[in-house]
């Protein structure tokens, strides 16, 4: 008899054997626990208690494993060693950088084939080994994990051959049926890659070339269309000039090639025992950019008055030349202008031949008689050459907008999107986005995963320019090349390489670069025999100047102004201009008005996901990863608004027409009462995990003039403020230098023409022996250096506050990205930081009112760094003699004897030593620091240089590596350190030679000839009253004007 | 009382003869050990012998047996790796190589190969074919002078056929390596003296034994020195005294926390560490067998922060026709693809992962050329006797203290060396030591950490 069972169940699940219950039955957790996905499931096939003891019990056997075992490392040699490589030493290769027309000759430093540093090249005459921050930074966008790594064909990763398979059959339908097709790019430098865009052409002849910049030099160079004939913008010579008037052009800054002005302005602004005069430097502007805060005299004015007082200043000098036609106009009512324009003109014709004046305006009106004032004052001979056009800037705006309305209208077949990003960059990028429906085949070319991508079918994403052959002409006769140094990182091809596919020509395009180069310079040329000489030659020296000599060229056309005068190539349409300036232009307009800038990092946006350019100090404003409404003082004052501690602000609403952006307000300095300026380049949606969603877009803010792009809008702009908070991350809080005359020491150009020694501080301390120099009375024996003893000048008259060498700094020395919440808390690893101190009307007894700076407040930069002092407080204090004194004068950091108690911190009078109070370095809190936090990034760390650990100080080491490179290379020569083997990363940066560094023991250094020589007078330490005895000088800055402090009109 | 003062005297005498008993037979210990030490330390001496060669000829080359003797030592250290004289080797022979090209030709070939070898020369390509396009290395370092003197010694042994063939071929080369010697002078007196001091031990041990015999013998000793003639130990009572246990846990603890200490100092100390590597490369083959210049293969010694682990195509130069059959040389042939029998290279070629043997911290910077080029130092001073490992082993500590040791005691090499003029100009003003790079800053923290 079978045995009856009685039957439990605790549900009807049970009893009906539920496959649900079935298979939760067996587990004693039904629940989900989220141990698979650690162990590497995705968790839904669910964990028993078992995989978790056995994950659990793996984990403590690996740990403890680990903890016994050294691990063993591999080392994985070359199969093939290349004969020019090898590990552990640097190669440089010249280069060119040649982003949208921005120009600059360089040299890539590549260690075990991976560029690590970006660095001037010297043999360029038009760069001249300069650099900038964005030039600097671009080495890091090369690892930037935001790169397309593949073409796609509607957003799905595709193979090479099926995109040039769909774009031919897309080009060919868009020529058959008759509608355009065009290839939108911003300025090309290369006269190969316009070659390859030419054949494009002749191969689909329905297809253009759209050039547009984001930054718009269109109506520039239209009234030079007007005047000379020919669409080009002239070659400046600031270095010729002893007076220089700029309208709102910040040409240190980000007018047209600031690398280059700011060597040129560098050398006109020198002085020493040698040179006793100085160029005068007389800005108008309404934001205080850098170049207007190294002006010796700045006017602040509105947008709206530009074109008055450009008009008056014309009618000034060609009054008193005679030279041109006096233009209609009503002339300057109001007293202040008056002057200020009777002032330069006074400065202008004083310097007759030997000025320059540029405007920053996109009115061709503005330009017309800018070139009419240069041509009255005789300039186009010394310091302004039409004949030797440069090429930086080539879009046009109508050109632009004829390609937005045919797109519109249903006109293109097909668009090729060459390195831009219009949806983003331009004031039309909605218009565009829209126009693009009606557009069968969309192309582009860009590197990075940008806002345009969404809008394209096909993406077929170029190199990077580290990684592509090219070349470029940036002033007539002047050609570069580049070259790539790493082998592509991921599956792009290069986008000349691309075109010339869909043109059917199958070449490489080095094969037809260098084919270009032998039928068009090669075999123009008598220097240098065979192909491959020349080839080589230029591609060493990174540069090659075409038709002879550079200045053979330029003195063929010195005779310029002589053929103007006969009034066959200077042609202004002078009346036209009076009346549009009359028209656009008043000179008592009430209202705000706004005008749009280029941060120095920033730029265009181009590179904004690049964290080291995010984290840069702005070098005005010293506010970091942000964009905000920059307001005067007088306007905050009427709002009551107080920026607490200067990070503390609100946001305010702008509205521009009908658009309108909410944004943090930075009460401004230096800025025109009546305007607010807001920088462009921020506000992006796809830049990538660093810029998207900072600060906000103004591109859409970005009114026309003559049809003309205008960045500034003086119609209907009106600003509130919200009750919004919002905190800015500054770097600097402290505005003035409150007259202490230990840290900033100043002179006018008649002080210093009396005594050299003018504005030199001496402090004295009192002592029972009556008053002695702070030397005189020291506790500390000092140090012997026998052999070397690094030091460093740095000459506060040739600082322009570019900050090229703080980025110069992060790169080369590893320092890390901390992030916005981060530089709050004033945790920024910058070991090069420049100070900006304004100057305040203030008595000097009135403490509070010391702090406030003046409305238009002279502005000086100075970059502080490591003193590396002789009597070094931070020595004394360490607990551990982690830091040390070294017989080359060098105060060392060993960080791995560092405990952290940051008692040098404190005991450090220039606060320059950084603490890492994270592991900054594969962590996941610090996803912005892109160079220590992916492999990718990595790659562009400094091997020789030690990424910092959690809880250590670091500083300036005078990049110690270096030093110790170029001894090595002397030692294995067998002779003496010599000034060449020696550069900090800071000063070979530094685009106005403003740092000099070298070994103060040797008696030819350039630095002990500059001290001891040419600048004895000028030099002075910082705290000097301290007597800790710094290894780093000063050379007192020194304004050319008559007094300091006041206006001179 | 006279004779208590005599025999408290003799008591003395007896303890202190243990004592210089004892400290006898230690150091005679120490310096048997210590001997054995020296002589295990013994110093190569190289005798040279110069060659004769025939008189002057239409070539310019010279017949001067100073030069052939430096020619010698270029050929040996540059050129005997890939070449011999006689016998075709990794290269061809270059017996009366001066009369089947010019001197120029010559000259810019042994400086650099490629270069004639592209400018389309006809001979030379035919040569870089023949030899299976093996790349010979540049000598661009070379003077002309020094390959002028390379040819006169190759002229000089072109001559010597009949006497050299067969020393050519094998790895002593008319080098003789003078037996090791030590001095021996210092061997007499060293073992002269072990014989006095074993002597001396041996009479101080009778003459012991012979004093407390007679001590014994009297009979009016007093209770003090009775107890040392007769002296029983009280074994049990010693081990359970207090003192006798506190030192025995004093010793025990003392030599714990010191075995516990000397062993956390040797955390992440690697020495003697020798892994196996994925291709039985041995320098004892190489380096010590086949006297192959470690610079020929470690390219980067002289130049560069890294010695450089050769890459394959270097091994290449010699494998492509030496040891083809060894399955150890088929593993570089399959890392670079490449086909013994077409000689051909293909394209699936993997890098060789070496395991790494010396890892320093990251921390620390070194520089093999400012050690190896500037201060002249043999490898061998760290890597230790490298010649003789089959497996590489880390020979050094490779710990700070071990480079900074080495930082104190040695002498900067600044001979023929301008950089360090004015440090020694300075350094022998107030001082008439030598040199150390402890006195030029070798010690600071920036010369390695940055």
């Amino acid at each position: 008899m079978k045995e009856h069972k009685k039957q439990y169940w605790k549900g009807i699940e049970q009893l009906t054997e539920d496959p649900h219950f079935v298979a939760k039955a067996e587990r004693e957790f039904p629940e989900y626990l989220p141990v698979g996905e650690a162990a590497g499931g995705d968790g839904s096939e669910g964990t028993t208690r078992r995989d978790f003891l056995k994950l659990m019990g793996f984990s403590v056997a690996a740990a403890t494993l680990a903890s016994c075992e050294t691990p063993v490392k591999h080392a994985i040699p070359y199969l093939n060693k290349p004969e020019d490589v090898d590990p552990g030493i640097a190669n440089y290769y010249a280069s060119t950088y040649s982003e949208g027309g921005d120009y600059c000759s360089i040299l890539v430093k590549t260690r075990e084939g991976r560029p690590i540093k970006i660095e001037g090249n010297k043999h360029c005459p038009i760069t001249r080994g300069g650099t900038n921050a964005q030039i600097e930074a671009s080495i890091l966008s090369l690892y930037d994990q935001h790169r397309l790594v593949a073409p796609q064909i509607k957003g799905k990763k595709a193979k090479w051959n099926d995109v040039d398979k769909q774009v031919v059959a897309g080009l060919k339908k868009a020529a058959a049926s008759g509608k355009k097709i065009s290839i939108v790019s911003h300025t090309i430098l290369s006269p190969t890659t316009k070659k390859v865009i030419d054949e494009f052409i002749a191969k689909y002849p329905t297809a253009e070339h759209v050039v547009y910049d984001a930054v718009s030099y269109s109506g520039m160079l239209d009234a030079n269309q007007e005047c000379f004939g020919k669409r080009v913008i002239p070659s400046y010579k600031f270095d010729q000039a002893n007076v220089i008037v700029s309208f709102g052009a910040d040409f240190l800054g980000t007018w047209l090639s600031p690398v280059e002005f700011s060597k040129q302005y560098s050398l006109g602004r020198k002085i020493g025992t040698s040179r006793k005069t100085m160029s005068k430097h007389i800005q108008f502007e309404s934001n205080l950019s850098l170049t207007g805060s190294n002006a010796d005299n700045r006017f602040r004015i509105k947008p709206s008055q530009e074109g008055v007082i450009v008009a008056a200043l014309y009618n000034h000098i060609a009054k008193k030349t005679g030279a041109i036609e006096t233009i209609s106009g009503s002339g300057l009512k109001d007293e202040k202008l008056k002057k200020a324009v009777a002032f330069t003109a006074e400065k202008l014709l004083a310097s007759k031949g030997s000025s320059i004046v540029v405007s920053g305006s996109n009115d061709p009106a503005v330009q017309t008689l800018i070139n009419g004032i240069n041509f009255a004052l005789n300039n186009y001979s010394s310091t302004l050459e039409m004949g030797l056009p440069s090429y930086y800037k080539q879009g046009s705006d109508q050109q632009f907008n004829q390609f937005v309305s045919d797109a519109k209208a249903g006109a293109i077949g097909a668009v090729i999107f060459y390195n831009v990003n219009p949806i983003y960059n331009t004031a039309k990028g909605a218009e565009l986005a829209n126009a693009l429906k009606n557009v069968s085949l969309k192309v582009s070319t860009n590197i990075v995963k940008d806002e345009t991508l969404a809008h394209v079918d096909i993406a077929a994403p170029d190199h990077h320019y580290l990684e592509s052959w090219n070349d470029a002409e940036p002033i007539k006769g002047h050609l570069t090349l580049g070259q790539p140094t790493i082998s592509p990182l991921f599956k792009t091809r290069q986008v000349q390489e691309s075109l010339l596919a869909w043109a059917g020509n199958g070449t490489s395009y080095l094969d037809y670069l260098k084919g270009n180069w032998k039928s068009s310079f090669y075999n123009a040329q008598v220097t240098t025999f065979g192909f491959q000489a020349f080839w080589d030659k230029c591609l060493h020296d990174g540069i090659y100047q075409h038709g002879g000599m550079f200045a053979a060229l330029a003195d063929s056309v010195s005779n310029m102004q002589d053929v103007a005068i006969g009034g066959q190539v200077f042609t202004p349409n002078l009346s036209k201009a009076a009346s549009s300036i009359a028209k656009n232009y008043k000179e008592n307009k009430k209202g705000t008005e706004l005008v749009l800038y280029q941060k120095i990092g920033i730029g265009t946006g181009y590179q904004s996901n690049n964290p080291w350019l995010q984290e840069m100090p702005d070098p005005i404003t010293k506010a970091t990863w942000d964009n905000y409404v920059t307001i005067s003082p007088a306007l905050a004052k009427s709002w009551g608004l107080k920026m607490e501690e200067g990070i503390f602000t609100k946001k305010a609403k702008l509205t521009v027409g009908k658009k309108s952006i909410t944004a943090p307000v930075m009460v401004q300095p230096g800025q025109a009462d009546d305007t607010v300026g807001l920088a462009l380049g921020y506000g992006q949606k796809a830049a990538g995990r660093v810029a998207n969603e900072l600060g906000v877009d103004a591109y859409p803010l970005i009114s026309s003039i003559n049809n003309n792009q205008s960045l500034a809008a003086t119609d209907q702009v009106k600003i509130e403020l919200t009750s919004e908070k919002h905190e800015i991350a500054h770097t600097q809080t402290h505005h003035t230098f409150m007259g202490r005359k230990t840290v900033i020491q100043e002179a006018t150009l008649t002080e210093y023409k009396k005594d050299p020694g003018a504005g030199r501080f001496h402090p004295m301390i009192a002592t029972s022996e009556g008053k002695k120099k702070p030397s005189e009375v020291s506790l500390w024996k000092g140090h012997e250096y026998p052999n070397h003893h690094w030091g460093m000048v740095i000459d506060l008259n040739s600082c322009t506050g570019c900050s090229a060498c703080t980025i110069a700094c992060q790169a080369e020395n590893n320092v890390p990205v901390v992030g916005k919440k981060e530089v709050i808390r004033r945790r920024e690893m910058h070991w090069l930081r420049i100070d900006r101190y304004y100057s305040s009307d203030a008595d000097e007894n009135d403490t509070t009112g010391m702090e406030e700076p003046s409305a238009n407040p002279e502005v000086v930069f100075q970059p502080m760094m490591c003193q590396h002092c002789n009597n070094a407080p931070c020595e004394t204090v360490c607990p551990v003699a982690a830091t040390t004194h070294s017989t080359e004068g060098l105060n060392q950091m060993t960080y791995n004897r560092c405990v952290g108690t940051r008692y040098c911190a404190n005991n450090c009078p220039y606060k320059v030593r950084r603490f890492n109070w994270f592991k900054y370095h594969d962590s996941d809190k610090f996803p912005d620091n892109l160079a220590m936090n992916n492999d990718l990034g990595k790659m562009v760390l400094n091997p020789d240089v030690t990424v910092r650990a959690r809880g250590v100080m670091e500083k300036c080491s005078m990049c110690v590596q270096r030093i110790q490179n170029g001894k090595l290379e002397a030692k294995k020569q067998g002779r003496k350190v010599e000034d060449a083997d020696v550069n900090t990363a800071c000063a070979s940066s530094c685009p106005t030679d403003a740092i000099v560094f070298g070994d103060m023991n040797n008696p030819e250094s350039q630095i002990s000839k500059v001290l001891n020589e040419e600048q004895p007078e000028r030099v002075y330490h910082v705290l000097e009253e301290l007597n800790v005895s710094p290894n780093v000088f000063y050379l007192t800055k020194v304004r050319n004007k008559s007094k300091n402090g006041k206006k001179d009109a | 009382m006279d004779s208590t003062y005599r025999h408290m005297g003799m008591h003395n005498m007896v303890k202190h003869l243990s004592k210089v008993t004892a400290l006898l037979s230690v150091f005679l210990f120490v310096s048997l050990v210590t001997k054995g030490q020296d002589t295990s330390a013994t110093a190569e001496v190289i005798v040279e012998q110069p060659a004769e060669g025939p008189a002057e000829d239409p070539n310019g080359i010279s017949a001067d047996p100073a030069i052939i003797a430096s020619g010698k030592t270029i050929f040996e250290n540059n050129c005997y790796q890939c070449h011999r004289v006689h016998k075709q080797w990794t290269g061809p022979a270059l017996k009366d190589v001066y009369d089947r090209q010019s001197i120029p030709w010559l000259i810019s070939f042994i400086k650099n190969s490629q270069k004639v070898i592209q400018s389309g020369d006809e001979y030379a390509v035919n040569l870089y074919n023949e030899y299976s396009k093996t790349v010979m290395p540049n000598h661009t370092f070379l003077k002309d002078a020094d390959i002028m003197s390379i040819l006169a010694y190759i002229k000089a042994e072109s001559a010597n056929v009949p006497v050299e063939d067969t020393t050519t071929t094998t790895s002593g080369d008319g080098n003789q390596v003078a037996q090791t010697q030590d001095s021996p002078y210092l061997t007499v007196i060293f073992g002269f003296l072990i014989v006095v001091l074993v002597l001396m031990v041996i009479v101080l041990g009778i003459t012991i034994t012979l004093l407390t015999k007679y001590l014994k013998g009297k009979q009016d000793l007093d209770e003090a020195d009775k107890e040392l003639v007769e002296q029983k130990l009280d074994i049990q009572g010693i081990f359970k005294s207090t003192t006798f246990m506190a030192f025995v846990i004093f010793i025990v603890v003392a030599l714990g926390a010191k075995t516990a200490i000397d062993s956390l100092f040797l955390v992440g100390v690697q020495q003697g560490y020798a892994p196996s590597q994925p291709i039985a490369f041995s320098h004892k083959i190489h380096a010590g067998q086949y006297e192959i210049d470690c610079n020929y293969c470690h390219t980067g010694v002289t130049k560069s922060k890294n010695a450089n682990i050769p890459s394959a195509n270097i091994c290449m130069n010699c494998h492509t026709s030496v040891k083809t059959e060894s399955s150890e040389i088929k593993k570089i042939y399959a890392a670079l693809d490449y086909n013994p029998e077409t000689k051909e290279y293909g394209s699936k070629q993997k890098p060789i992962e070496w395991v790494r043997v010396h890892n320093l911290p990251d921390l620390a910077y070194f520089n093999h050329s400012q050690h190896v080029k500037v201060a002249g130092i043999e490898c061998q001073t760290c890597h230790g006797p490298i010649e003789e490992m089959d497996v590489v082993r880390q020979h050094s500590k490779l710990t700070m203290g071990w480079c900074i040791n080495c930082h104190r005691e040695t002498e900067v090499n600044t001979k023929g060396n301008a950089y360090y003029d004015k440090l020694m100009e300075v350094h022998q003003k107030h001082s008439k030591e030598p040199m150390k790079v402890e006195d030029i800053g070798g010690l600071e923290c920036s010369k390695c950490h940055y």
